[in-house]
């Protein structure tokens, strides 16, 4: 007799990914869904699909889902969530879509403590569009729009999201977790449970960030684009939880 | 009848809305429209609504984006430059299919502009505003009982079409008190919205509310299906009023609160024998084109709060039937009956 | 006088749309058509403020007043912009105490009263604009003291009842000094 011991999440739809060989997203979508499986939500679920590569979320995610305007998702889940309290509403947002554009709504969503999950993928640069520098570009990170390396005397030094939110008293939870490793990929996959279990228990404003990879922008091979996560963005956006109510109230 | 309430427009609108099972609002700090927001901030809380002010215009439509999505009634309303920074999320709502109210209380512009009552936004309102192939419901309510009755007209329409609707109003209606009497105003007729994006349940296939079509063609057929929708709306939904058209050897238009200065201009005009007729739109989109083909004065007047934008409206829709004069203020300026009277008078000496 | 267009006008926080606001509220209880519009702009204390009342039997075409047969004025800048445009035959009702120059023109009629001096006698110089409004109806016998009086316990809030009385005894004062 044989036994399954691993497939493929329920709420995973069986089209093919469009994201590139060693994208961080394929990652990130299945452990979603397989937190929402876990948690029998997936008929309670709304997402709220950025734009970015992952503006076509809805093609893998068998559950409810809106498409939202660049950097809007916290907004547009605000007003689900405010509809309809009792369904489970995140966003899905990279960085230029939630820490350059959608600054705004990001902030103001944690600080109101909206009652939803924002995971934030952080791969440190505009993918759709082709590779160009993002808020999150790494110091001296050439990017298209970054040729000779970002050079903070001119275009600015990265933000830290999650550094920045935790001054808020409106968040319930802000972790930074990545996906080189297989651990790290089980401690992202306890985030993200956490950040939906959260929203369940009526806490409030969840946000995980991803440390995510882009080897066809960042010009790598996907093992040379695991490293770069490593070597170079986890020293500037250390992992961890960086606030955490529950714990607080302990 | 009911009993009659003395009310500000603003606050009527807002009133209105809920009566009209609006229980989500998402606004932002704007004049002369405030004391809309500030209306269903007191009243929300105490029917198990939804006030929230946003962080700026641009959340709070899209806000009001997420709220559609997920099927509620919901609206919003902010003045001229807010309504600019709307346009992006209006689009999107267009671009869904999404049915919700804007509610925009017109000051002068471009710019910053000013804060008096202006009609200058009617482009901006009857053509989109925002980018792409698109069509808002219009309605330009003159009073405060109409404020009410287009109000809960708008959630019913929208919702039956598919379309977002605006209401146009400007400073000068949001400000003044009249009686309103709310028994009268229509009363919500619900459509089904078995797109919704507010949880399958598991019981039906998953609902995706979007805007994006990579496929030039597959973008093309949803713009024009959405055009065939729009040729529908033209048909059935021109709404003005109309009188002394017959005969009217000059006909004015004008919409909203000039409307109400028109009319006291034609009862001075017809003290003076001059026959002067009047068309008021009430829908500004779809523009009620029909009635202008089948009136023949010797001349239309538009008449309105900003450069002419109506004035190329009555030229197609009367295919240019009649020369169409203009006479306008705008900045905040509220033009005078003695002014409208003079100028219909010059009309007259040039036309005969 | 039964049908009337009306310009108030003074400081802010003289209750000047107050006043205005009775009067449509009034005209209302009697089944009138009535439109108050107020003027508006950055909001402060002790700015211009003014309203436009109209009264009438007819629906009402534009709200804005542009020639008043009434000018209740609580302040000279208030008196200096509206003074020209009073239909010809109007009445003005100024405020002496507030107001040191007389009304120019010939043409209408001018009422002065000292409101302000006579709400501080009564204990509450806030009252001047009922005193304004007790001269008013007198001299016009637009509305009644009992319709007044009606109004103001419709019109306002359970919470405000208490200022009934105290408005009234105003309104009664300024009644009886024309």
């Amino acid at each position: 007799m044989s036994k399954i011991i691993y497939k493929k999440p329920e709420c995973l739809t069986d089209a093919t990914f469009h994201y590139c060989p060693g994208c961080s997203h394929g990652i990130v979508h299945k452990l979603i869904c397989e937190v929402i499986d876990e948690l029998g939500i997936q008929g309670e679920t709304i997402a709220v699909e950025p734009v970015g590569c992952a503006v076509t979320a809805h093609d893998y995610f068998d559950f409810d889902v809106v498409q939202s305007a660049h950097g809007r998702a916290p907004a547009v889940a605000t007003g689900i969530k405010r509809a309809l309290p009792e369904r489970i509403v995140f966003t899905y947002q990279g960085d230029g879509d939630l820490a350059s554009i959608g600054t705004a709504e990001t902030v103001h969503s944690a600080t109101r403590g909206e009652n939803i999950t924002v995971i934030f993928i952080n791969n440190t640069i505009y993918g759709m569009t082709g590779g160009q520098m993002a808020p999150t570009s790494l110091p001296g990170q050439v990017t298209q729009t970054s040729p000779y390396g970002r050079d903070t005397s001119t275009q600015g030094y990265p933000v830290r999201i999650c550094e920045m939110l935790a001054t808020l008293d409106g968040p319930s939870y802000i972790s930074r977790v990545a996906t080189d490793s297989v651990p790290h990929i089980k401690e992202a996959k306890k985030a993200i449970k956490k950040a939906f279990e959260n929203q369940i228990n009526g806490k409030g404003f969840s946000i995980v960030e991803i440390l995510s990879t882009c080897p066809t922008n960042w010009g790598m091979s996907p093992l040379e684009a695991m490293q770069r996560l490593r070597d170079e963005m986890i020293p500037y956006y250390p992992l961890g939880v960086f606030k955490d109510v529950e714990e607080v109230n302990k | 009848m009911g009993e009659k309430v003395l009310m500000k427009g603003n606050e009527a609108i807002g009133e209105a809305a809920i009566r009209s099972g609006c229980k989500h609002f998402f606004g932002y700090p704007i004049t002369p429209q405030t004391e809309l927001s500030a209306y269903m901030a007191k009243k929300m809380p105490k029917i198990g609504g939804v006030f929230l002010q946003a962080e700026s215009e641009i959340a709070a439509i899209n806000m009001v984006y997420g709220a559609a999505s997920a099927g509620v009634r919901t609206m919003t309303s902010s003045s001229s430059p807010g309504i600019s920074l709307k346009s992006e999320g209006i689009s999107y709502i267009a671009a869904a299919d999404l049915p919700c109210v804007i509610v925009n209380i017109v000051r002068g512009g471009p710019g910053l502009g000013g804060i008096q009552p202006a009609q200058s936004d009617y482009f901006q309102a009857t053509r989109g505003g925002g980018h792409g192939d698109y069509h808002l419901i219009v309605l330009a309510p003159n009073s405060v009982q109409e404020l009410a009755c287009l109000t809960a007209d708008a959630f019913n329409i929208s919702e039956e079409y598919g379309i977002p609707a605006m209401i146009l109003g400007d400073g000068t209606l949001g400000q003044m008190m009249e009686p309103v009497d709310f028994d009268s105003i229509p009363e919500p007729v619900y459509a089904d919205k078995p797109w919704a994006a507010n949880g399958s349940d598991k019981k039906r296939p998953k609902n995706v509310v979007k805007t994006l079509f990579l496929d030039a063609h597959e973008l093309e057929t949803v713009v024009m299906d959405r055009e065939k929708k729009y040729d529908i709306v033209k048909q059935e939904l021109q709404r003005y009023e109309a009188h002394d058209i017959e005969d009217a050897d000059v006909i004015i238009s004008s919409y909203g609160i000039t409307s109400r200065v028109v009319e006291t201009a034609v009862e001075i005009l017809k003290k003076d024998r001059i026959k002067v007729g009047v068309i008021r739109p009430i829908t500004l989109w779809p523009f009620p084109e029909k009635i202008y083909k089948e009136v023949k004065p010797k001349a239309f007047l538009s008449v309105e709060m900003s450069t002419g934008q109506m004035v190329e409206d009555i030229k197609l829709a009367s295919e240019c039937s009649a020369p169409v004069y203009f006479f306008g203020r705008t900045g905040g300026v509220i033009p005078t009956p003695d002014e409208v009277v003079q100028k219909v008078k010059d009309i007259i000496k040039e036309v005969e | 006088m039964d049908n009337c267009e009306i310009i108030l006008a003074g400081f802010g926080g003289q209750g000047i749309l107050f006043t205005g606001k009775i009067l449509s509220f009034a005209a209302m209880l009697k089944g009138k058509k009535l439109s108050w519009l107020p003027s508006y702009g950055p909001e402060m204390r002790g700015g211009t403020a003014n309203c436009h009342v109209i009264i009438d039997d007819k629906p009402i075409g534009s709200p804005i007043v542009t020639k008043p047969n009434l000018l209740v004025v609580m302040n000279k800048p208030s008196l200096d912009k509206f003074e020209d445009a009073v239909a010809e035959g109007g009445i003005i009702f100024v405020d002496k105490s507030l107001i040191d120059r007389e009304v120019k023109r010939k043409d209408i009629k001018a009422i002065y009263i000292n409101a302000t001096e006579h709400a501080d006698n009564i204990g509450n110089k806030n009252l001047a604009n009922m005193v304004m409004l007790g001269a008013l109806i007198k001299t016009t016998d637009i509305f009644s003291i009992e319709e007044i009086e009606e109004t103001m316990k419709k019109s306002l809030p359970a919470s405000k009842q208490s200022l009934v009385q105290e408005n009234m005894i105003a309104v009664k004062e300024g009644y009886n000094l024309v």
